[in-house]
C-alpha cells in the first residue's frame, strides 16, 4: 500500500461530476503534479485531500489511515495556497510559527524550527516584516516555510507559482524542487502550466473533465502522449493522419523535424512564417500533409527565409500514434496544426 | 494631441467647479446654521426679554460645565450610548459573521431582516417598543407566565438601550459585513490546515482582520446613540433625560435658546472627542500591523 492512496475519489455537484473515479497512489517522498486545463477538477481533488471539500464517493488514505472524512484541522497536511493566504496581521515569523503554536510546542523548539524553516527559504532577514511589506516571490516563500515547518506528511501546492512573473516563476520552480528534495516531503502540486509540471515532478497526472487521462513520468509523458488532447496540452505537437492507429492520428514533436534539401525528406513545404525564440527558431511550414510546426535550435547559422521551399524529414519512430480522446468533442481543436 | 491641448484651458479649476454645488449645499445647510448656533450659545439671555443679540457671555457654558444636573445628564447619555455600542458589537459582529457564512437564499433574506428596521420611521419603532415593554405589554405578559411579573421596563434605561440597539444594529452589521467580504477564504483554510480549531481561527485570524469594520461600526453607533432624540424621548419618559432631550426642553419649554445651543455644541464637541480618541487608540494598534 502506498503512502497516499486515492481510490475511486469522486465529487459531484448536482448531476455534474467534477472529479470522477480518481485513482492515484503516491509513494513516500514523491513529487506528483496534477496537470490540466481550468475546470478539469484538479483543484477539487486537492481540496478533497486537504479536507476542504467532502468527497461524494471513494476514499483517501494517508500512511494507512483513512482520512476521507476527517476534519481539515486533524489531517496535519502542509498547504500552500494560490493566493498564499498569509495571515496579514502577523509578521513573517508569527506566520511560520502559528502551526507550531497550535501544536503546543515549547517556545525554545518553536524558535529553533521557525528559524530553520526561514533559513531554508532564505528569508531569515525578513522575519519581522509583515506580509504586505514583501514581494510576491517572498510571500510565496513564507507560505512554503509555513507549510513545511510543521513537517507535514504531505505537502499540497495549489498553483503555487501562478501569481509570479515569468522569470521569478522559473527560478522558484527549481528552488521548490530543491527544497522538496532536501526535506523529502511527499508533495502533490496542482498546476495548469505544463512546463512547471514537467520540470519539477517525478510523475505527472494529466486530467481532463474530472478524469485522469494519463499518468507518467515527465519524459515518458512528453515522448508518448496517449491522446490528442495530451499531445497538444503537454508541449507542442504536429498532428498527422495515419492509418492503423485507433484515433486515426499520430503526433510528432516540432523539434523532431529537420529541414533537408528539397525532395530529400518525407515531404516538401514552404516556410510561411518564422519566429525567433532566442535559443530556437520556430517555423510554420505549409506542406501537402497540412501545416507543420518545425523547431530548430539556434546554432548561429542563418535561418530559412519566409517563402523558401525546403524538404522536411523526421525519424520514423518519432511519430507517435494516438488513442482516441475520451470525448472527441472535448478537444475542440483543429485536427492539424500545433497547439501551445 | 492638439485637440487635447485646445480643450485644456476649459479644464482649469474643474475640480472646484464640479464640487461647488455640494460645497454650497454643505455650507448653506451645515456650516452656516452651526456657526449661527455657536454665536447664539454666547448670547446673553434674559428671562423677561429673551435673547439679547450683540451682548455676549460665557455664562451658559459655565452652567453646563459646573451644574451637576447637566453633568449628570451628559454622563447618563454617554453611559447609555457606550452600553448600546458594546451590545451592538457583541450582537452585530457575530451576526455579520453568521450572515457571511450563510448559503445563497438565506443570506439575502436575513440581510433584509437586519436592514428592515431602517425602512420604518424611528418614531413608529419607538412606539412599537413602548407597546411591547409597557406594564401590560407583551414582554411583561410573557414574564408573568414564567413567574416574574410586573417589571418596570418602559421609561427605564433598559427600554432606551433595547430600542437603541434595535435601531443601531444595521450600522454595526453593515461595516463588519463589508470587512468580512474582503477576507480571503483561503486564509481561514490556511489556519485550519495548521491544526487551529474553528474557535481559534475565529479569534486569532478572522477577528483581527475585521477589526476596522467593528471600529467604524462602533463609531457610527456611538455617535448616533449619543445624539439620539426620539428613542430616549419616547421610551425614557419625562424623568429620564439625555442630552438631546434636554436641548429640546431648553429650546421649547424654557425658551432659553442660548443655553440649549451651548448644550448642543458641548455634546458635539465631547462626542467628537470621544470618537477621535477611541479611533486613535484602536486604529493606532491596528495600523502598526496592517498599514
Amino acid at each position: 500500500m502506498s503512502f497516499l492512496e486515492l481510490v475511486d475519489l469522486t465529487k459531484t455537484y448536482g448531476d455534474v461530476a467534477v472529479v470522477d473515479g480518481f485513482n492515484l497512489s503516491v509513494e513516500k517522498g514523491e513529487f506528483v503534479s496534477l496537470l490540466g486545463p481550468s475546470g478539469c477538477g484538479k483543484t477539487t481533488t486537492l481540496q478533497m485531500i486537504a479536507g476542504f471539500v467532502d468527497a461524494t464517493r471513494g476514499s483517501i488514505s494517508l500512511g494507512g489511515r483513512d482520512i476521507t472524512h476527517a476534519a481539515p484541522n486533524t489531517r496535519g497536511l502542509g498547504i500552500v495556497f494560490q493566493s498564499y493566504a498569509l495571515f496579514p496581521h502577523m509578521t513573517v515569523w508569527q506566520n511560520v510559527s502559528f502551526g507550531l503554536e497550535m501544536r503546543k510546542l515549547p517556545v525554545a523548539e518553536r524558535q529553533q524550527r521557525v528559524d530553520a524553516a526561514l533559513g531554508l527559504v532564505d528569508l531569515s532577514p525578513l522575519a519581522q516584516r509583515y506580509p504586505r511589506e514583501l514581494s510576491g516571490g517572498q510571500r510565496q516563500r513564507v507560505a512554503l516555510a509555513r507549510a513545511l515547518v510543521i513537517e507535514p506528511p504531505v505537502l499540497l501546492l495549489d498553483e503555487p507559482l501562478s501569481n509570479l512573473d515569468a522569470k521569478l516563476r522559473e527560478d522558484m520552480q527549481f528552488e521548490l524542487r530543491q527544497i522538496q528534495r532536501k526535506v523529502g516531503t511527499t508533495t502533490v502540486m496542482v498546476t495548469h502550466d505544463q512546463t512547471e509540471a514537467l520540470s519539477i515532478s517525478d510523475r505527472v497526472v494529466v486530467m481532463q473533465r474530472g478524469r485522469i487521462t494519463q499518468v507518467d513520468a515527465p519524459f515518458a509523458l512528453y515522448e508518448h502522449p496517449r491522446t490528442r488532447f495530451i499531445s497538444h496540452f503537454v508541449g507542442k505537437a504536429n498532428l498527422l493522419p495515419v492509418a492503423g492507429s485507433a484515433g486515426g492520428l499520430a503526433s510528432i514533436r516540432p523539434e523532431k523535424l529537420r529541414f533537408v534539401p528539397r525532395g530529400a525528406g518525407q515531404v516538401d513545404g514552404e516556410v510561411q512564417e518564422r519566429f525567433f525564440l532566442g535559443s530556437q527558431w520556430l517555423y510554420r511550414v505549409a506542406t501537402p500533409m497540412g501545416e507543420l510546426v518545425v523547431v530548430c535550435p539556434n546554432d548561429g547559422t542563418p535561418a530559412l527565409d519566409e517563402g523558401s521551399v525546403s524538404g522536411v524529414a523526421w525519424p520514423a519512430d518519432a511519430m507517435r500514434p494516438l488513442a482516441a480522446d475520451a470525448n472527441e468533442a472535448d478537444a475542440g481543436s483543429p485536427v492539424r496544426g500545433a497547439q501551445a | 494631441m492638439t485637440a487635447a491641448a485646445a480643450r485644456r484651458p476649459a479644464l482649469i479649476g474643474a475640480p472646484i467647479w464640479l464640487s461647488l454645488p455640494a460645497l454650497l449645499l454643505f455650507t448653506g445647510m451645515v456650516i452656516v446654521p452651526l456657526l449661527m448656533t455657536a454665536v447664539l450659545s454666547f448670547n446673553v439671555y434674559d428671562h423677561a426679554t429673551g435673547v439679547k443679540a450683540g451682548e455676549f457671555t460665557l455664562a451658559h457654558y459655565a452652567k453646563v460645565f459646573t451644574d451637576s444636573y447637566y453633568l449628570g445628564i451628559f454622563w447618563h447619555t454617554f453611559w447609555v450610548s457606550g452600553l448600546t455600542t458594546l451590545i451592538c458589537v457583541a450582537v452585530g459582529a457575530p451576526e455579520a459573521y453568521v450572515l457571511s457564512r450563510m448559503g445563497s437564499p438565506w443570506r439575502a433574506i436575513f440581510l433584509l431582516v437586519v436592514l428592515a428596521p431602517l425602512l420604518v420611521s424611528v418614531v413608529v419603532r419607538a412606539f412599537g417598543w413602548s407597546m411591547l415593554l409597557g406594564r401590560e405589554g407583551l414582554v411583561n405578559q410573557l414574564l408573568q407566565l414564567v413567574g416574574i411579573g410586573g417589571l418596570k421596563l418602559l421609561y427605564s434605561d433598559a427600554a432606551i438601550v433595547i430600542a437603541l440597539v434595535h435601531v443601531m444594529l444595521p450600522f454595526m452589521v453593515i461595516p463588519v459585513w463589508t470587512s468580512l467580504q474582503k477576507l480571503d477564504p483561503a486564509v481561514t483554510q490556511a489556519a485550519l490546515s495548521l491544526q487551529a480549531s474553528q474557535a481559534t481561527t475565529l479569534r486569532r485570524i478572522v477577528l483581527p482582520q475585521i477589526l476596522p469594520g467593528v471600529l467604524s461600526g462602533s463609531l457610527i453607533v456611538f455617535g448616533l446613540s449619543a445624539s439620539a432624540f426620539a428613542i430616549p424621548g419616547l421610551l425614557g419618559g419625562r424623568r429620564l433625560k439625555v442630552v438631546a432631550t434636554v436641548v429640546y426642553d431648553e429650546y421649547l419649554h424654557e425658551l432659553n435658546w442660548p443655553l440649549g445651543a451651548a448644550i448642543a455644541l458641548t455634546l458635539l464637541a465631547t462626542n467628537l472627542l470621544v470618537m477621535l480618541s477611541y479611533n486613535r487608540v484602536v486604529e493606532g494598534s491596528y495600523r502598526k500591523r496592517m498599514g
